[in-house]
């Protein structure tokens, strides 16, 4: 082939991708056009609603409610835009892209989800949660190490004290007992905290290989082991139950069963429902257990399956996830 | 299109002529389009696996770890391959498609983590694959004396589009309403027409076939038996012993100079705009006086490095001087160790050579950035820093024994 053909042939095959290239990405940009949905004024307060992130064509990413008893009835969608949220006490936590890519932020919202109050995060946000008073928001986000030889990575999560100013940045700086020792180690990663009250938490921790429910103090700054094999806990709305994903057989690659222990008795119940679930689960009320089931890569819709192993799981909020009940 | 227009020069260490051979400049450019395809993938995938597939923690870390340690041994297989086949321009080219294909294999895997951690391995096993048979043609196609100047020229389109591939990830974003998949067909399709720049316009080495029995195992592993090749090897290792990595480098300078976390990309912007703009001033450096003093340089601005974040300095002038001499690091050792290794390496085994002191290095890396998490933890981050600034004294004037002694022998 002569230099001419090369450049020639080249320049052709170029301008084919490219604009194979950009008829995809005009293509996907019209792919969710439906009428936008109007921002609605919201009330993320107290009250008989469950609060979500749409994940429907119209509105995706942004906040609303739905009534409860009706998942799939008519929901207010607001215009604020959140990866993760959670409210509780007329507080909500909103982690959001910050701008460029690389960078997120904490949002603090209040009871008409505006935002109050902004902190920077490092890493691309995961979990969220308010303590029952409002007082105190939790966050865990995924840190990308550096990529020159692959980067490694880790979890990290935090908190912070809106009453008392007080914020931990990293929970891995907390003091470990495990099995009733004093514990250091490198690998020591943290990840979806619940809260008890403004001081005390439950939390994942994952050394070694191995993924250990703790219950934490924000005011000593320490944490100890309490049970093997928990991730995600989530605390139930009368404090004796946890609802969490336990990796079958012990082995996250095998996927996880939604799964309550009993505080009291150390009891473990699988629920009734047998797809993976790979989230924090939140209460619906006493009784029930609600969580995102994944569909494809943008969709999500949000179940409920009763506490005690019984019955069989339910649609609650099609096109949501990140659910949080906002009690009176 | 001026590549096509680039003469060879006449071979011979003899030939001053400034002009790069036409195949440097071509591997240049695929290695500008690649990285723009890749680094496009790199600054969403965490975004993309976290927000978009809502995978937990323990999978995340499950995908991430498992490239680590696999490329190293492909790496090597691959150089061998294509010294025993003389096929480096076809397994290069294998790498490059390998990674290009399994852009669209992350649309394809969708939400299975099974096969999204296929993906990505058989896209970093790609990546290990092509970079020591394309480092092999640049040294090939190069007389000895430039090799400094071509690796520099490399690199500097190399950063280039690992800058711009964020920039485009950021605007297909933007123009397709933040659809993760559009980002992978645009970065797949870019990726192609850099495989097909170097299938067009890189002209494989293929010199005289050498005697047989040349070019076996028991040859390659008859590397380790020259000195030069040795003690080449033993100073790569050794001062990549005294690297912690990036993410570590960064975090130190967002903890002594309490930046806002939002600045932390920028940090690695700051870096590689030094390294972009000194990696050819630095390459010609090293070919006017000798590789192994830049290369040592380059670890000594390391150390220097080292030293500033232990010291009490701050404000906005030291932070801008440590990312320079970080940039300095980066363009003074990455290109300019191969320039070095290269013409110690017989042309029939300078692939297997050249991915030996690259894999050298790497796992050398790998250990010290583990040790340097260690010491975080048992003595803090300032008892970390000082301990790595000794080991890096010590694995530079180890090194330096090592490789200014066989540069004055040969």
């Amino acid at each position: 082939m002569t230099p001419r053909r090369r450049v020639l042939l080249a320049a052709l095959v170029s301008v084919v991708l490219l604009g194979g290239a950009v008829a995809y990405v005009l293509v996907a940009g019209h792919r969710g056009d439906r009428p936008a949905v109007a921002a609605a004024a919201v009330d993320a307060g107290p009250g008989d609603r469950v609060l979500f992130r749409s994940t429907a064509a119209a509105g995706y990413g942004r906040v609303g409610t739905v009534a409860r008893g009706s998942g799939s009835g008519a929901r207010q969608l607001s215009d604020l835009d959140c990866v993760r949220v959670y409210a509780a006490a007329g507080r909500g936590i909103c982690l959001r892209p910050d701008g460029p890519l690389t960078t997120y932020q904490l949002a603090v919202v209040d009871a008409s989800l505006r935002v109050q109050d902004t902190y920077p995060l490092v890493g691309v946000p995961n979990r969220a949660r308010v303590s029952p008073s409002g007082n105190v928001l939790a966050f865990t986000v995924f840190v990308t190490g550096d990529s020159y030889n692959g980067g490694r990575f880790s979890t990290r999560a935090g908190t912070i004290n809106l009453a008392t100013r007080e914020t931990a940045d990293s929970l891995e700086l907390f003091s470990v007992v495990r099995d009733g020792k004093p514990y250091r180690a490198v690998d020591v990663n943290y990840w979806g905290v619940t809260f008890l009250d403004d001081r005390h938490f439950y939390a994942t921790l994952s050394t070694a290989g191995k993924r250990y429910l703790v219950a934490g103090d924000l005011t000593t700054q320490s944490v100890r082991t309490l049970a093997e094999n928990v991730e995600c806990p989530s605390l139930s709305p009368d404090r004796t139950r946890i609802a969490f994903k336990e990796a079958i057989r012990g082995d996250p690659a095998k996927g996880w069963r939604l799964t309550v222990l009993d505080l009291a008795t150390m009891r473990r119940t699988p629920l009734a429902e047998t797809r993976g679930v790979d989230d924090q689960a939140a209460w619906y009320d006493d009784h029930t257990v609600m969580y995102a089931v994944r569909r494809g890569s943008r969709g999500a819709d949000v179940w409920s399956v009763p506490a005690d192993g019984s019955g069989a799981p339910h649609l609650l909020i099609p096109d949501a996830e990140s659910p949080a009940a906002l009690w009176n | 299109m001026y590549l096509a227009s680039v003469e060879r020069p006449s071979a011979g260490a003899a030939d001053r002529t400034k002009r790069l051979a036409g195949t440097v400049l071509a591997l240049g450019t695929v290695s500008l389009i690649t990285d723009v395809s890749s680094e496009m993938v790199s600054a969403i995938l965490p975004l993309y696996l976290v927000a978009g597939l809502g995978l937990g923690p323990a999978v995340y870390g499950l995908i991430d770890g498992l490239y680590t340690g696999a490329t190293a041994l492909l790496r090597l297989a691959g150089g061998y391959l294509a010294d025993r086949a003389r096929r480096r321009k076809t397994v290069a080219a294998a790498g490059y498609g390998l990674s290009a294909f399994m852009k669209f294999g992350l649309l394809a895997a969708g939400g299975s983590v099974p096969w999204l951690s296929a993906v990505i391995v058989a896209d970093r096993a790609g990546k290990g694959l092509r970079t020591a048979p394309r480092d092999a043609l640049i040294t090939l196609a190069t007389p000895d004396g430039q090799l400094g100047r071509a690796f520099g020229v490399h690199r500097a389109m190399d950063t280039t589009g690992a800058f711009a591939g964020p920039l485009v990830a950021l605007a297909v974003l933007a123009a397709s309403g933040q659809a993760y998949d559009a980002v992978f067909v645009v970065s797949g399709c870019v990726a192609m027409i850099g495989v097909l720049t170097l299938v067009l316009f890189v002209r494989d080495h293929r010199g005289p076939r050498p005697p047989s029995n040349t070019v076996s195992l028991v040859a390659a592993a008859g590397l380790l038996r020259r000195r030069p090749v040795r003690a080449l090897l033993a100073g790569a290792v050794l001062l990549g012993l005294s690297t912690i990595g990036d993410g570590f480098v960064y975090l130190l300078l967002q903890r002594r100079e309490s930046l806002a976390t939002g600045w932390f990309p920028l940090l690695a912007v700051g870096t590689s705009l030094a390294y972009l703009i000194l990696a050819v001033p630095l390459g010609n450096l090293a070919d006017r006086v000798g590789r192994a003093p830049v290369v040592l340089g380059g670890y000594a601005a390391l150390g220097a490095v080292y030293l500033l974040l232990d010291s009490g300095l701050a404000g906005p002038l030291v932070v801008i001087f440590i990312l320079l001499l970080y940039g300095v690091y980066y363009a003074a050792t990455d290109g300019v160790l191969m320039a070095l290794a290269g013409p110690l390496l017989p042309a029939e085994l300078r692939t297997t050579g050249l991915a030996l002191v690259q894999t050298g290095q790497a796992l050398a890396y790998l250990a010290s950035s583990v040790l340097f998490g260690l010491a975080w933890q048992w003595w803090g981050a300032t008892g970390a820093i000082r301990a790595v600034t000794v080991l890096a004294v010590l694995t530079l004037s180890g090194s330096a024994l090592l490789l200014l002694r066989f540069a004055r022998e040969s």
